[in-house]
């Protein structure tokens, strides 16, 4: 086995040597010299205005620097044109991505007012107006459209995430649940935790140190109505006072803003029922 | 496919014999190159570890962290413009009512007539127009209020929680709200 795994390592490293000039492949390039084709559809220069502030300049006040990208060329989505941008025009723009299809969370800004996922938002194709892109509405900015969600997560730990019985299962195996029980966490288990709910809240804008915010108080509401978690009660005291939930004052921001068309606002509602019924 | 294997056979014990040869960058410079050093290998990147903690760096940074901005760059929006207005609204109503009610507290002692009669007379000698413009100015919180209060009742009992029923209802208690505080001040 090992003299085989050193004989592909060596391969590889002399596969230049071997691999026909047919099989060699290059990035994808403009081809030069061509002239502008008459049928090729007019530039649509649309410009993103986008939120800057660097760590390394702290002195200087965030700025909002303009970029003008022909949307033609660019993918429909504003994380395509953040991309865009950051390949082609500002390497230093700096943002977080990664999945690029919604999954993740972590491309959570503010898009023309709105928060929302960058990969899931598209452009819109109206170049008149401007699209202004800022990070997550009052957070600690660490660096351009970045947010510091240390507190976030933070808050997410306090409410212990995970399932806590102390009876075992009857059959030993695993902890079963009626399709009537599992339906119940039908639109809170698919939470990404992308923070653009909690973040669009003045309730949390003013009082996140206390508050827990919509997205937090979804995954709470999550647990509290798993039917295999067996300290309901812990849970519901550990919310029962004038900060942890009461600090929701139904402004809906949450609901509106949710790009997975999840519902905090219900949740943090049915949260209010049950501690109402305790 | 023979030959190739016969290659690759003799890459491997020239791999074994001279290491150094297997480099591609070394394979490539001519001797004359080798010998002036040409063909050494250069990393542009350092790899002096860092002295400073990392940490210590991390909280510096964190001193000078600015608040993203917030609500002057979201989006103007029935759900928190109204609820904004809600709490304003309340703030409208219940502060008059306080300063009227300390007034007429201490109304006696400093000689100022607040008493019901003497508020319809003073009501009554204002012009048409005066009235309704003051009425309307103190219709429209109060309708506004009590008709947003029993949404907020509403969604206490979780119904009418869906984003489409809350656009819907937050228009519809604006609406009724102009309408009605429009009717209180024309009665």
């Amino acid at each position: 086995m090992a003299s085989l795994r050193s004989t592909s390592r060596l391969f590889a490293a002399s596969r230049p040597f071997f691999r026909p000039a047919t099989f060699a492949r290059s990035y994808a390039t403009v081809e030069a010299g061509e002239p502008a084709n008459a049928s090729e559809p007019p530039a649509k220069m649309k410009s993103f205005k986008i939120y800057r502030w660097n760590p390394d300049t702290p002195s200087e006040k965030p700025t909002m620097q303009t970029y003008d990208l022909d949307l033609n060329k660019t993918g429909p989505m504003m994380l395509d044109a953040l991309i865009r941008i950051k390949n082609e025009q500002d390497p230093t723009l700096t943002f977080r991505r990664s999945c690029r299809e919604g999954i993740c969370g972590s491309c959570a800004m503010n898009i023309d007012g709105v928060n929302t996922l960058a990969c899931l938002c598209r452009i819109p194709t109206d170049t008149n107006t401007e699209s202004r892109i800022y990070p997550l509405p009052h957070t600690y900015v660490v660096k351009d459209l970045v947010p510091d969600l240390t507190l976030f997560y933070k808050q997410y730990k306090s409410i212990k995430p995970y399932l806590q019985r102390d009876t075992p299962s009857p059959d030993g195996l695993e902890y079963r649940q009626s399709p009537e029980d599992r339906k119940k966490l039908d639109g809170l288990y698919e939470c990404i935790l992308c923070a653009c709910c909690s973040t669009s809240c003045p309730s949390y804008w003013w009082n996140s140190e206390e508050y827990l915010g919509p997205a937090i108080l979804l995954q709470s509401y999550r647990w509290l109505a798993d039917s295999r978690d067996e300290r309901t009660a812990e849970r519901k005291a550990a919310l029962d006072n004038s900060m942890s939930v009461y600090r929701c004052h139904t402004i809906l921001n949450c609901t509106r803003t949710c790009p997975k068309g999840l519902n905090p606002g219900r949740a943090i509602a049915e949260t209010k029922k049950m501690l109402a019924s305790m | 496919m023979f030959s190739q294997k016969v290659a690759q056979q003799s890459l491997r014990r020239l791999a074994v014999q001279q290491p150094l040869s297997m480099q591609w960058s070394m394979m490539r410079a001519s001797p004359a190159a080798m010998a002036l050093g040409k063909g050494l290998q250069s990393r542009p990147a350092t790899t002096a570890s860092n002295t400073e903690d990392p940490t210590q760096i991390l909280a510096k940074q964190r001193l000078n962290r600015p608040v993203s901005p917030h609500l002057a760059i979201y989006k103007p929006q029935i759900g928190w413009i109204g609820s904004s207005l809600h709490r304003i609204t309340g703030v409208v109503l219940s502060g008059p009512l306080y300063l009227w009610a300390t007034a007429y507290l201490f109304s006696p002692a400093l000689g100022w007539h607040l008493e019901s009669a003497s508020m319809v007379a003073a009501m009554g000698a204002l012009p048409v127009a005066a009235k309704i413009a003051l009425k309307s100015i103190l219709a429209l919180p109060f309708t506004y209020h009590s008709l947003n209060g029993l949404r907020h009742l509403t969604w206490d009992l979780g119904r009418g929680l869906t984003n489409s029923a809350i656009i819907k209802s937050g228009w519809t208690v604006v609406g009724l709200s102009v309408a009605t505080a429009l009717g209180l001040a024309f009665i």
